[in-house]
Parts: C-alpha cells; sequence; structure tokens
C-alpha cells in the first residue's frame, strides 16, 4: 500500500503540446481517486506517467514519499488495468494470473518480498491469507476463487467472454502484491450490463484489499460511483479534485458543472436586475434583496447574498440542474417559498417511468450561442443545444405545446461568469466538509470491509 | 408475451397476419441463393484443386513409367516401376542430381536464413518506430519484388564473373535475398502490425525487464509470423529457376530446377522425361512436408483474444 504524490507534473511532446500541464495531487492510502475528462484531456497520460510507460518531462512522482521519476516500471510495484485487458494469447488464464509471480520469482533475490514486504505484509495480507508466504499456485487460486475464475483456469483468452477476461486481467493485478492498482478505462469494451455489474465488483473488491486506486474513465456513471475522489482533467489541466458530491453541488466552474451530471447542468445567460415589483410569474419568492436575474425562460428572484456576487458582471451564465425544476402544481406549499414560479412551453416530453425530461428551448442571441458551443466543444459533446432539460416527477401530467406553471429552486442556482467560467456562488467550505465527510466515510468502509473478511 | 399468445391466439393472428405468399417466397429465394453459393464455392474449389493438382499427378504418373512407356499417350504407367529414381538417386545421374540438391538445399537455406533475420529487424523498426522514410522502405522494396527477374539476369552475369562470384554459392545466395527480402518484409510489417504491442507494456508493468518483456509476450506471438515468412521464402528460393541456370555452370553451384535441364536419356536419342519428372517430385516433397508440419502455425491465429475481439 502506498500514497502516490503527483507534484507538478508536467507531459509535453516533442511537438510542444503539453498533454498534461502543472498537475499536482495528493493520493492518500487506500484510496480511490478517478481521472475523469474528455477524450484528449490527458487522463490515461497521467496514468501512464505514474505506471512508467511514458517519461515525465518536469515536475515530482512520488510513491510513499520516495522520488519514482526515472524508475522502470518493474521497480514501481503497480498493477495495471489495461483497456483492452493485454492479455497473453498464448497462456493459459492461470498462467496469464501466475505470470507476474513467475517473473518475481525469476529474479534471483526476492525484490518483491525484500523491498516492498514490509509495507505488505499488514493489512493486505488479510484479504490474500499471508500472501507473502503462499506458494504460487496457491495464490493463483485464491485471486481466480476471489474472481470466480476457478473453472476456466486451463482456457486460452481467445475462449472466453469479454467480462471473464477483464476477470483475468483483474486477476493478474491482485494476484500479486502491488503497492497500487491503477485502471485504464477497464469496462469500457463490455455491454453495459457487464458494465454496471463490473463497477460494483471493483468497488468491493478496492474496498476488501484496501489498496490505493486511480482509475482513468470518460464515464462519469463510473467517475461518480467508485471515487472517493474525482479529478476532472480539461486540456491536461486538473479543474478540480473533490469528492463526488462536492462536484455535483459545489463545481468550481462552468467545464466541472457541465461535465458532471447526467442530464448535464441548464446554462442560461442571464443580466442581474433590480427586482421590479410584481416582475415575472415569481409566486412570493425569497428575495429580500429583491434582486432577479432576467434570463430567456423569464425573471428568476435571487437572495441578496447571489445577488452581491452577481454585481458588476455585465452577462452572466447562471446554471440549474434538471432536478431543479419540478411541476408547479406538484410542489408543497412549505417547499415552494425557496423558489420560484414561472410559465414556459414546454417542447417535448420523455416520461422514462421513474421521471419524466421536459425540455424547453429559448432563442439565445450571438455571443450566449458561440459560448454554448465552446462550452460544447470542451466538453467532447454534441452541439450544446439552446434548451433548458427539466427533470419533472413521473406524476406531472403536463403537456408539451401549452404554457405550463414550473417551479425553480432557486436556492441552489449556481452563477458563473462567462468569461472565466469561474463558479461565482460556490461555497468552498461547504464543499469541503463534503469531501471531507467522504474520507471518512472511505475509512469507515475499509475497517467494515476489514472485519468481515475477520 | 407468450402467456398472451397462447391466450388469445385469434388477436394475434389479427395483429400479427401470417407471413404472406410473397413474404414465404422471398425466403425461400434467399434460402435457395444461399445452397447456390455454396455450391458454387465447391465446384469452384473443385475446378481450383484439377487445374492445380493435375499437372503434379501427371507428372507423378511419368516418374514411375518405364522408358518405353513415355510416349504412349497414356496417363498412368502400364507396369510401374522405380527405375527412374534408381536413375538419379544411385545411377547415372546420381552425381548430377545429388549434388544439385545439396546446393538447392544450401544455397536456399541460407538465404532464407539471411532474409528472415533481416525482414525482422527491418518490419520490427517499421512496424513499432516511427521514423522518416518508412513508405519509402516498403515502396522500395515491393518495387525490387516488381522487377522482372529476367532483366537483372545479364548484368548480374558480367558483374558476377568479374566479381567472382558467378558459380558460387554466394553468386545465388545474393540475387535470391532480393526476391526473398521483400516478400519477407512485407509479410512480417504486416504481421508485426497485429501483435498487441500493449503486452510488452503490460508484461514490463508485471514486474518484467524491456528484454523480458519481449522475450515472453511477443517472441511468442511473432514466431508463427516469422515462421510463415521463413516457409514462404524458403519456396521462393527453391523454385527459382532463371538465376540459377544463368548464374551457374558447373556442378559448383547449380541448384535442382536448373540441374534438370542438364539431364540425359541413356542414350542421346532417349529423352530423360522420366528422370526429370522422378527429380521433380523428389523436390516436391519437402515443399509439402513443410506445408503439412507448419500448417499449424502458418494458419495459427494466436493473436486472437489478446485484445477485445
Amino acid at each position: 500500500m502506498a500514497s502516490i504524490t503527483l507534484n507538478n507534473i508536467v507531459k509535453k511532446y516533442d511537438d510542444g503540446f503539453p498533454a498534461v500541464n502543472n498537475v499536482s495531487l495528493d493520493i492518500a492510502d487506500g484510496e480511490f481517486v478517478i481521472l475523469v475528462g474528455p477524450s484528449g484531456c490527458g487522463k490515461s497520460t497521467l496514468l501512464r506517467m505514474i505506471v512508467g510507460l511514458e517519461d515525465i518531462t518536469s515536475g515530482e512522482l512520488q510513491i510513499d514519499g520516495t522520488r519514482m521519476n526515472e524508475a522502470a516500471p518493474k521497480d514501481r510495484n503497480l498493477a495495471m488495468v489495461f483497456q483492452n485487458y493485454a492479455l497473453y494469447p498464448h497462456l493459459t488464464v492461470y498462467e496469464n494470473i501466475a505470470f507476474p509471480l513467475r517473473l518475481a520469482k525469476s529474479k534471483s533475490g526476492d525484490s518483491t518480498g525484500g523491498a516492498n514486504g514490509g509495507s505488505n505484509g499488514g493489512s493486505r495480507g488479510r484479504s490474500l491469507g499471508g500472501a507473502g508466504g503462499g506458494s504460487v499456485d496457491d495464490r493463483v487460486r485464491k485471486a481466480a476463487e476471489m474472481l470466480e475464475l476457478t473453472e476456466h483456469l486451463e482456457r486460452k483468452p481467445a475462449n472466453l467472454s469479454g467480462g471473464q477476461r477483464q476477470r483475468v486481467a483483474m486477476g493478474r493485478a491482485i494476484v500479486r502484491q502491488a503497492d497500487a492498482f491503477l485502471f485504464d478505462e477497464p469496462l469500457s469494451n463490455l455491454d453495459a450490463k457487464l458494465r454496471g455489474q463490473m463497477r460494483s465488483e471493483i468497488a468491493q473488491l478496492q474496498r476488501r484489499l484496501g489498496v490505493t486506486s486511480v482509475y482513468v474513465t470518460h464515464d462519469q456513471t463510473e467517475a461518480m460511483t467508485l471515487g472517493d475522489r474525482v479529478a476532472v482533467l480539461k486540456k491536461g489541466e486538473l479543474q478540480q479534485v473533490a469528492s463526488p458530491r462536492e462536484l455535483y453541488e459545489q463545481p468550481v466552474n462552468l467545464f466541472v458543472a457541465g461535465f458532471i451530471g447526467s442530464p448535464s447542468m441548464n446554462f442560461l445567460p442571464a443580466t442581474l436586475k433590480a427586482s421590479a415589483e410584481g416582475t415575472g410569474g415569481a409566486g412570493g419568492a425569497g428575495g429580500s434583496g429583491g434582486a432577479v436575474l432576467s434570463s430567456p425562460i423569464g425573471d428568476i428572484p435571487i437572495s441578496a447574498e447571489k445577488a452581491a456576487v452577481a454585481k458588476g458582471h455585465e452577462l452572466l451564465m447562471i446554471g440549474l440542474r434538471p432536478e431543479f425544476f419540478e411541476d408547479a402544481q406538484l410542489v408543497d406549499e412549505a417547499k415552494k417559498g425557496k423558489g420560484a414560479v414561472f410559465t414556459a412551453e414546454l417542447s417535448h416530453l420523455e416520461w422514462l417511468g421513474h421521471e419524466q425530461y421536459g425540455y424547453i428551448e429559448f432563442e439565445p442571441d450571438e455571443k450566449v450561442r458561440r459560448l454554448l458551443a465552446d462550452l460544447a466543444a470542451e466538453m467532447d459533446a454534441d452541439e450544446l443545444r439552446p434548451q433548458v432539460v427539466t427533470t419533472l416527477s413521473a406524476e406531472s401530467r403536463v403537456r408539451p405545446g401549452q404554457p405550463t406553471d414550473l417551479w425553480v429552486d432557486t436556492s441552489r442556482i449556481h452563477i458563473f461568469d462567462p468569461e472565466t467560467g469561474e463558479n461565482l456562488t460556490r461555497d468552498a467550505e461547504a464543499g469541503a466538509e463534503l469531501t471531507r465527510m467522504a474520507a471518512e466515510e472511505r475509512e469507515r468502509e475499509i475497517e467494515v470491509a476489514a472485519a468481515k473478511d475477520g | 408475451m407468450s402467456v398472451e399468445a397462447t391466450r388469445v391466439p385469434a388477436g394475434r393472428a389479427a395483429r400479427e397476419p401470417d407471413p404472406t405468399a410473397e413474404e414465404l417466397e422471398g425466403q425461400k429465394t434467399a434460402r435457395r441463393a444461399k445452397r447456390n453459393t455454396t455450391i458454387g464455392w465447391w465446384v469452384l474449389t473443385v475446378i481450383v484443386a484439377v487445374w492445380c493438382l493435375f499437372p503434379v499427378a501427371s507428372i507423378l504418373a511419368t516418374s514411375f513409367k518405364v522408358p518405353g512407356d513415355l510416349s504412349n499417350g497414356q496417363f498412368l504407367p502400364t507396369t510401374p516401376s522405380t527405375v527412374n529414381y534408381e536413375e538419379i538417386l544411385v545411377g547415372d545421374s546420381r552425381q548430377l542430381f545429388l549434388t544439385a540438391l545439396w546446393n538447392s538445399i544450401g544455397i536456399s537455406v541460407i538465404a532464407t536464413a539471411i532474409a528472415v533475420v533481416l525482414a525482422t529487424l527491418c518490419a520490427y523498426a517499421i512496424a513499432r518506430l516511427d521514423f522518416p522514410g518508412k513508405k519509402v522502405v516498403l515502396t522500395v522494396s515491393l518495387m525490387v519484388s516488381m522487377f522482372p527477374v529476367i532483366s537483372l539476369v545479364t548484368p548480374l552475369f558480367n558483374m558476377w564473373r568479374t566479381l567472382g562470384l558467378y558459380d558460387t554459392w554466394p553468386g545465388l545466395i545474393i540475387p535470391y535475398l532480393s526476391l526473398t527480402l521483400p516478400i519477407s518484409i512485407w509479410t512480417l510489417t504486416a504481421f508485426f502490425q497485429q501483435i498487441p504491442w500493449e503486452l510488452e507494456q503490460a508484461a514490463q508493468v508485471d514486474g518484467a525487464t524491456p528484454l523480458q518483456a519481449f522475450r515472453k509476450a511477443i517472441v511468442p506471438l511473432a514466431l508463427p509470423g516469422v515462421f510463415t515468412t521463413a516457409i514462404i521464402a524458403f519456396f521462393i528460393a527453391w523454385n527459382d529457376f532463371v538465376y540459377g541456370i544463368s548464374l551457374t555452370s558447373t556442378e559448383a553451384a547449380r541448384p535442382v530446377p536448373a540441374a534438370l535441364a542438364f539431364f540425359t536419356g541413356a542414350s542421346q536419342f532417349e529423352s530423360p522425361t522420366g528422370a526429370i519428372s522422378a527429380a521433380a517430385i523428389i523436390v516436391t516433397i519437402p515443399v509439402v512436408l513443410l506445408v503439412m508440419l507448419f500448417q499449424k502455425q502458418i494458419v495459427a491465429g494466436l493473436t486472437s483474444g489478446a485484445v477485445k475481439g
């Protein structure tokens, strides 16, 4: 087990293009960290630099406090699961899993036993049964049992299904006492159903082994469900590192806000106005300061604090998550006061059973259209349509094409500076608290898993 | 769905009408078309097989004929005899044939070995490294293999005479390389490009040194390709006739295909057809054996399953 520290890591290719730019990240012992971002954001490069398959242009990589920049991959004692599994096709499943052990054995001294034995002995021993002492056969069988591969041990990888191959790749990683696991989009080649299953298996396995893990993905569901902390990257630069909850509730900028969450956050252009009495459809609204944001879907009253941060910006970008909206008829009176009611026409509706998506289209001006297009390009998404997605209760009987009263929770509104993308309403304190809670949660889960394994 | 279907068969029929006559006709046509395709392939295969194997069968039959049978116009020998084989293996032509056989084997093996070693290095570089002129190497090697052999022979003849390479083993090995190298480079490049090189990295992460990674993860996958290439290269060298006959003058280096032309009958008026046929059969045997022995390696789809597929 080990902590991994990245200090100002830079990766520049020969053409001078920085694939990874000045990334600093502390990964604690036993932590599960996700690197997420659109394709080409440098997340895989970063992972390959940690494992030693790419050179680090500048900056420092430390594993357990020791500088590892120059160490060969074999000396870093990390295990990696590749996107396409990278199984050895000429070897059976058994030999594939045993491969790292045989290599370690063929090294005259037992460098794994010697150099890392100290850190291995303790906590990991419990999961792989005093692994240091076990023979190759014991350890392979134990790993195979853990991954339900026992009956496939004699087969060749070519005869296995995608999920089984994935498990073999995992087996090769867990069979040795690696200091950390690195995953490079391990589930992207599986179909959706299997992906969900393997996701939960990976999560449980990580907790049982309590091993530091770094996981690269572009799938935000994986990022949100697996990670203790998630590092969001854009064009090689770290945007925000935080627990999934903090990312979702206190995103640091437009990019993170738009990237995390599905359906993604709605962005609307708005200008700050002092409220004229009775503007908009606002039902009572909680604005003591009486400021409103005038947006294409109507005037939205906001609190005095939010108005204060918004002051001085000519154009603002407001962010509203789809679930901030609700059919006004279905909102409790008690809750209604926290938001405002406005009238809009839904262009169409998608009923999913547990909820439904209502779409409101709006006509942005040229500047806003360009902003939205830039944002879409950054997020590697298709064109961001100038529309608002609302998640409504499945019971709602609203119909598209008719003026409908919708309620929006204005207390949770995010306000962004469209020039810098900065989230003006971010509460850093509350965010840090969320991440602190996640860290405590992790400690507890590892303890619980340890207790379960006896 | 199934419950509903059994409960209200009438309703089902109403909603999903039975396949119309037109649809049935369509299905029938499709099935017939498929069957026709299969039959077509079989017919084609048989034609090709007969086309290729008939000459071999004819030579085989001829090789067992006694001299008197040779021009009787029959396919099969009237009295099968091994007289021709005796003639070339223990008889008068023994010297001529066996030295030629030795020359053929030696020259082909050496040319193959050199070609495979050089082509492996070259193909590795082309498949793995990014360097300017990659395309040029491939194009040039293709052009070399396209060049008509006959146009090179005369200049080579003169050069070799001056250099003292005429009628020597190296004098044939070098031109054979010009035949075997291009095809080896092309096959090996194609093969190496399919190897999942990520395995090398996986092995390194698993604790292997770069050399170990190459030896344990890549070599087992590359070997079938190298085998295949070696066999193809060997055939090319083995089958050559033009260089063999033009660049040799004595038994010092003359390979079998060329030597066959120097066989003589028992008398001046007797054609050596029988002996030539017997020699041709003997020369064919190693080729057939090689293909049969290494068929598995040649066809082996070892790389499938390494990555998602």
